[in-house]
């Protein structure tokens, strides 16, 4: 007879009965409950906004719990139409920002504002394991190809937006997923090989003098300390300024003077790094570190190829999330819109992160076991 | 599980995903660590650096500027003051439409060109929340209304700020001064911290000497700023301190009369107490409003000021400097007594010219019949050119410069004011150092009768006069008798200053001299003998006519054919209580002409109304 991991023997409990991975969870609400309590600092102690964050992680808990549920074979079902919608929905948006002149990301369904972008965070990987999983690994030339097209296209559509962090989130997504399926290595040193003249090529042909002058900006940010620049040299200065212990919750003066712009979202780490200090941020990284260990966990526990090749990717997707934030927040990569996962105020994105990591419990939990 | 084809190895599938698996952890915890030790570069290898950066940024040191010290007469009449000015600014980060509000504030109040322009360029490098003014010193009527029109200007003020202002304009304006905005090269030497927030600066007179007492230490505040510069809070605050009071020697009383005795005409009176140096009374005609120069004098008020040929901004009593004439007779006339090389018997002989040995030139005598045989104390009181003639040239012209210098000729008196100009006393080495010459004979003649090269100021002679009065004894001429502090009422009067005396030879000679210059007026053959009628009391003077252009050898001056600009000046000096100088005053009056009939009567007003009381008496503390 055929058990699932949750109806194991010997293990009751509420956790079991959801679907959720006790550990992961705890984790989760750990970081979401530092979130709120930077978030109030960051948002100038204004409890409402508080609130309201509050309520979207309960209701992002509840879509958790929701995707827990849903079994791995009902994902691998839905995938097809999941990805053929969103790709429909990013071409509405497209073709609705062209008729309102402007950037658009968002569809006005009336009650809720949609970002389509944000279905294609978890449509993609799905997608790509989804079509990955239908041959043995590693995948052959062809599959590789038709892999990369298929994370390619909604990417370009995304960066059309211009949403430049988010097509870089599912670029990373979708190569993740390969790379997880067993892409050979010299397939990535090629790519790099070629990155490098294309890069030249680019700089010189492809690029407008503005964009160039970012990319110098990044290099170099005080060169333009009240312009581009000015984000970097804020932010690394409130974390700098933070020290080891932090300057303590409230009391940072960089965040609370309005020196630092975006504090309650994309830049919210500048904050926890400036009045938690060094200690603060190394908890929230080990916190941050342990989440990602856990999914990989799951996913080397994963038992057919596409939840193993989609929870790798959802998982890697989360590390490249706090990789990117954190390195730009500290100076260490170039601004790109991407928020900190669980933390940076706001709703859309942490509904699909949720949702992913329903998916990883669900995987988890919804095992094959045999019993003997 | 097998779906479909081909075949999978479940095993191989396994094993190579585990290894990839291991390789995304060594991948998640070697970018983690990237990041910790990224943290740690900032947080605790560049802490330092990064503590300091975040307190820069936060907090911003922001300057109160002091009141400036207030400046008043010897009577407590104020000269100087900070008056609120209402002024209309606008601050751009509230205005929804600049363009459109600054053509309705143009249908409402008179905005010029300039005050356009200068907005437009303060627009560009202020930020958004600051209040940019956009004209000054608004009428009653303009704030009226412009406050009635609030409601459809939003983002424009009426903002009430200290603008210094003088009341009494054109009076004694080059006395008291004026301040206006601080420029490039004052930028460059003044205490930059102490003047962090001062927008104005003394420019001349008063205002310009005093300023380091007017105007008073600079107070900080420290605030707490957002990124975008505006105040969150105060943190701390050093409160200025103000600047200190002056009251001057200056009577306004007497420094009206005597600019009121000068008419339309030009000139320069000085008027000095002996005792002590106070400045009485100083006036440079014409005169101009300093007020326009408070808050930037438009380009045409100021050319008109500065190319007019009247030149109402030069200071004639201080700055200015002239042929002495005739004035200097007294002091050469003593000179000769002291030196011994004449007595005051020793007689010469007056044809009405003189000519050097040897050398056919006239030097002439205004006199055209000559003054006959003629003595030392007649030849004052009658101005005789030839016996100085024959002084000078007893003396030589070391002698004379070394004995003129000692009255302050050719030095600078160290008055309180700025813009001193020190006259000139020509001597033999100034001569073959500026002019690369020798001195010549003719040149002494003429140095004797105040012609030449030599130059004096109104107030060199002023100064001059009073040591001559006083026996030798000189003081430095001082403007300011108090300085007060404003917040204890204190006044601080500054001892008058000594200045290096003359030696006395003989008390007699000096007395001779005095009493020579008492006949210039008492006398029926004195030069200024018009202004002795009623005369309640006895002036010691002399007057002067100093060339300004010279006429050839066989012409006659005849001030009608000559065009104003290049008439004679008319000089008077003279002290008075002639027994007890209480008062001693230079008069010149530009272009004037004679100075007995034209400079005199300048000088006996101020007098009359420095010594007598309303009675027509000597005042009782001027006996």
């Amino acid at each position: 007879m055929i058990l699932e991991e949750s109806q194991r023997p010997g293990r009751r409990g509420l956790s079991l009965a959801l679907h959720l991975d006790m550990p992961l969870v705890i984790a989760l609400v750990l970081l979401s409950a530092l979130g709120l309590v930077i978030l109030y600092s960051a948002a100038g102690e204004d409890m409402s906004m508080v609130t309201r964050q509050a309520l979207r992680l309960v209701l992002s808990f509840i879509v958790l719990v929701a995707f827990a549920q849903i079994r791995p074979e009902t994902l691998h079902r839905w995938t097809p139409h999941l990805y053929t919608l969103g790709l429909i929905l990013l071409l509405a948006v497209l073709a609705l920002g062209v008729i309102g002149k402007g950037a658009q990301r968002w569809l006005d369904l009336g009650i809720l504002r949609f970002q389509p972008s944000e279905v294609m965070k978890v449509a993609v990987p799905m997608m790509v394991a989804w079509y990955l999983a239908e041959t043995p690994l590693p995948p052959h030339f062809r599959r590789i190809l038709v892999g990369i097209a298929l994370f390619a296209v909604p990417a370009l559509l995304i960066a059309k937006q211009p949403d430049l962090g988010t097509a870089l989130l599912i670029i990373s997504a979708g190569s993740f997923v390969l790379l997880f399926a067993g892409l050979p290595w010299r397939y990535l040193i090629v790519a790099f090989i070629l990155a490098i003249p294309t890069a030249v090529l680019l700089w010189k042909f492809g690029m407008h003098g503005y964009q160039r002058q970012r990319v110098l900006t990044f290099i170099n940010p005080e060169s333009d300390p009240l312009g581009a620049g000015y984000h970097i040299i804020q932010s690394t200065i409130a974390i700098g300024s933070g020290g080891i212990y932090g300057k303590g919750w409230l009391n940072g003066t960089q965040s609370h003077l309005d020196f630092l712009p975006e504090r309650h979202t994309d830049f919210i780490f500048a904050v926890f790094g400036e009045e938690f200090g060094l200690f603060g941020a190394l908890l929230m990284l080990a916190l941050y570190l342990f989440v990602i260990l856990r999914c990989l966990y799951i996913t080397s526990r994963a038992q057919d190829t596409f939840t193993r090749l989609l929870s790798g990717g959802l998982t890697i997707t989360f590390l490249v999330y706090v990789f990117v934030n954190i390195g730009m927040v500290s100076g260490l990569l170039p601004v790109v819109g991407v928020p900190l996962p669980l933390i940076s105020y706001g709703g859309s994105s942490m509904v699909t992160l949720m949702a992913s990591f329903g998916m990883l419990m669900s995987i988890h939990t919804h095992r094959k076991l045999l019993k003997m | 599980m097998a779906r479909g084809l081909p075949l999978r190895d479940s095993q191989w599938e396994s094993y190579l995903f585990r290894r990839r698996v291991i390789v995304a952890a060594i991948f998640s915890v070697a970018l983690i660590l990237l990041l910790g030790m990224r943290l740690f570069d900032l947080q605790v290898l560049n802490h330092q650096h990064y503590t300091t950066l975040s307190r820069n940024n936060r907090v911003d040191i922001q300057p109160i500027p002091p009141t400036r010290g207030l400046i008043f007469d010897r009577n407590g009449v104020i000269l100087a003051e900070n008056i609120p000015t209402f002024s209309l600014e606008i601050v751009p980060e509230r205005v929804p439409d600049m363009n459109r509000t600054l053509s309705e504030i143009r249908k409402l109040i008179n905005v010029s060109d300039d005050d356009m322009e200068s907005f437009r360029n303060a627009l560009k490098y202020k930020r958004r929340f600051e209040e940019i003014p956009l004209r000054f010193r608004l009428s009653d009527e303009e704030v009226a209304r412009i406050a009635v029109n609030r409601y459809r200007l939003p983002g424009v003020e009426i903002k009430s700020r200290l603008s210094r202002y003088y009341p009494l304009g054109p009076l004694m304006a080059h006395t008291v001064g004026y301040v206006g905005r601080i420029d490039v090269q004052e930028l460059q030497t003044l205490d930059a911290s102490n003047y962090a927030g001062t927008n104005h600066i003394g420019k001349i007179g008063v205002e310009k000497a005093y300023e380091d007492e007017l105007h008073g230490r600079v107070g900080y505040q420290q605030v707490e700023t957002n990124a975008r510069g505006r105040v969150l809070r105060v943190l701390q605050r050093t409160p200025p301190v103000p600047g200190r009071n002056l009251y001057l020697n200056i009577d306004v009383n007497l420094q009206h009369v005597a600019e009121q005795a000068f008419g339309n005409q030009y000139g320069a009176l000085v008027a000095i107490d002996p005792t002590n140096g106070a400045v009485l009374a100083l006036v440079s005609m014409p005169s101009f409003d300093p007020n326009v120069f408070v808050n930037g004098v438009d380009t045409k008020t100021y050319n008109e000021l500065t190319t007019s040929k009247s030149q109402p901004l030069f200071n004639r009593a201080v700055t200015g400097q002239y042929p002495p004439g005739s004035t200097v007779k007294p002091f050469y006339g003593l000179a000769g007594l002291e030196s011994g090389e004449i007595t005051p018997n020793t007689e010469f002989y007056c044809p009405g010219y003189f000519t050097l040995k040897g050398d056919s030139h006239k030097y002439r005598g205004w006199k055209a019949g000559g003054h006959g045989i003629i003595d030392l104390s007649h030849a004052i009181t009658e101005s005789c050119d030839v016996y100085f003639y024959n002084l000078a040239l007893k003396l030589g012209i070391d002698r004379m410069s070394a004995f003129m210098q000692q009255f302050g000729f050719g030095h600078r008196t160290g008055i309180d004011l700025t813009g001193e100009s020190s006259g000139l006393m020509p001597s033999r080495t100034w001569k073959r150092r500026s002019k690369h010459q020798p001195w010549f004979p003719g040149e002494t003649l003429i140095t004797g009768i105040g012609q030449g090269f030599t130059l004096a100021t109104p107030l060199q002679l002023a100064s001059a006069t009073a040591t001559l009065a006083e026996f030798g004894k000189r003081m430095r001429p001082t403007v300011v008798e108090a300085v007060q502090d404003p917040i204890t009422g204190k006044k601080n009067y500054p001892p008058p200053q000594a200045l290096p005396p003359i030696p006395v030879v003989n008390i007699a000679d000096w007395q001779r001299i005095q009493r020579a210059m008492i006949s210039v007026v008492a006398a029926y053959n004195g030069t200024a003998h018009s202004i002795s009628h009623d005369l309640a009391y006895q002036v010691a003077g002399k007057t002067g006519t100093a060339q300004v252009f010279g006429i050839k050898q066989d012409e006659v001056y005849v001030p009608q054919d000559i065009p104003k600009r290049l008439r004679d000046h008319a000089l008077f000096i003279g002290f008075a209580p002639a027994d007890k100088p209480r008062i001693a005053v230079a008069v010149l009056v530009q272009n004037g002409g004679g100075g007995g009939s034209v400079a005199a009567p300048i000088a006996r007003k101020v007098m009359d109304t420095y010594l007598l009381g309303p009675d027509g008496q000597l005042k009782k503390d001027m006996q």
